[in-house]
């Protein structure tokens, strides 16, 4: 079977490699989008206390809505195709981002900070200069976290027109085709392993230099 | 909202039949994880391995799976069930073998001095202290799990996803709103209510 799906994909490599390289970019552009707008965010709540309760509390319900109900909500707004699935699949990657950061600046020792002041670094030296490098291992694994469930969430923008590898898993249950759908079920795992597997190399390479 | 007023039965047993699906999955998980967790506190050899596989279990997205058990089992509500037990693993093994590992050592050396067995130790002593952490891990696995039961509609497993994928396929928008949003609420509502339990049970344990 694995041989057929094999086979198939050297007969339509234009076809497969469509749906990867979308898979791919819907992918990455929905990380980066959520990634700008959470990031920034997070560090700036981190200094709202009280705001910070809620927008917290809110992105933690948020991190609980099943995938597939998310995008599918998004399609009697929006419509099907890119576009809708881009921005569904933005949605899912904000909570993790979003809350890993919050908690990495929140977690910086106050007596790293002290320090830092007590050697004359204004608020602004203080955060962009000791805070943000020390949050960004923390930083780093939200964005893994989020990565994996982007890859896994645009398997299933398939069912919105958000084309992808999925289009070859639905095809595939739909006419009960074995190895068609192997052509979109291992290329999707391979993807979504070696993300997480590249995300831990940068994470771990971005831990600050004489922090253990 | 007139769609759903007239066909709110229909609902109501998408959602009974999402409740049964998704927890006979996490009874499963919690059975095997047990087993795993209590020799992975153990042992650290055992908690790396356990941890290795089902994270790597864990990273495959949710419809690959579904898809790749297909050559091997079929569809329908077995195969949805291995893909949900397999998901939830590496989140319950984590937290039995942490919530296990973290019963501080003095508590179960005087257990050992009153002449407590081993296994008396793990059931009345280490797995009761060790009970919010496992209640934590429950938590995320149940949303996991009721997350993974919508898309595996998609193998004839049943469930509100049916509903979701109806609408889909015959472009009925209140359809897909329907389903969609009884999934996003009951998510949130095991969500909230296992929070309230791991608060209390916390609660419970610091006032001794």
């Amino acid at each position: 079977m694995l041989i057929d799906a094999w086979r198939y994909i050297l007969a339509h490599p234009d076809r497969f490699g469509d749906a990867l390289w979308r898979h791919v970019t819907l992918s990455a552009a929905a990380l980066a989008i959520a990634a700008t707008i959470a990031i920034p965010l997070g560090i700036w709540l981190a200094g709202q206390a009280r705001l910070a309760l809620v927008v917290i509390n809110a992105t933690n319900l948020g991190r609980t809505l099943p995938s597939l109900a998310v995008l599918a909500l998004t399609m009697p707004f929006l419509g099907t195709g890119f576009v809708p699935s881009l921005f569904a699949l933005t949605l899912l990657a904000l909570p993790p981002i979003l809350i890993n950061t919050y908690t990495a600046i929140r977690q910086v020792d106050p007596d790293v900070i002290d320090a830092a002041r007590g050697m004359g670094m204004t608020q602004r030296e203080i955060t962009r200069r000791v805070v943000v490098p020390l949050a960004v291992p923390v930083i780093a694994a939200g964005v893994r976290i989020a990565s994996i469930q982007v890859i896994s969430g645009a398997v299933l923008a398939a069912y919105i027109g958000g084309g992808g590898l999925g289009d070859f898993i639905t095809a595939g249950i739909a006419m009960m085709q074995l190895p068609l759908l192997l052509v979109g079920a291992v290329p999707a795992t391979l993807l979504a392993i070696g993300a997480d597997f590249l995300m831990g190399r940068v994470q771990r390479s971005l831990r600050p230099r004489g922090i253990a | 909202m007139n769609w759903f007023l007239r066909n709110w039965d229909q609902v109501a047993v998408a959602l009974g039949e999402h409740l049964v699906i998704a927890g006979s999955a996490l009874a499963i998980a919690f059975v095997i994880s047990l087993a795993i967790g209590i020799a992975a506190a153990r042992s650290q050899r055992v908690f790396d391995a356990a941890m290795a596989i089902s994270g790597l279990l864990y990273t495959i997205p949710t419809l690959a799976f579904l898809a790749l058990l297909i050559p091997v089992v079929g569809l329908g509500k077995a195969n949805a069930i291995i893909c949900m037990v397999a998901f939830s693993l590496m989140i319950l093994v984590r937290n039995i073998a942490t919530g296990i590992r973290e019963v501080p050592a003095e508590i179960t050396d005087a257990a050992r001095g009153m002449g407590m067995s081993a296994a008396e130790i793990l059931w009345r002593i280490e797995l009761p202290l060790a009970l919010p952490v496992i209640v934590a891990g429950l938590r995320i696995a149940a949303v996991t799990v009721i997350s993974v039961t919508v898309v595996a509609a998609y193998v004839n497993a049943g469930g509100l996803g049916t509903i979701i994928f109806n609408g889909i396929a015959s472009d009925h928008p209140p359809k897909i709103i329907s389903g969609a949003v009884a999934a996003c609420l009951l998510a949130i509502a095991v969500d909230t209510s296992l929070a309230a339990l791991e608060r209390q049970l916390k609660s419970r344990h610091a006032s001794g």
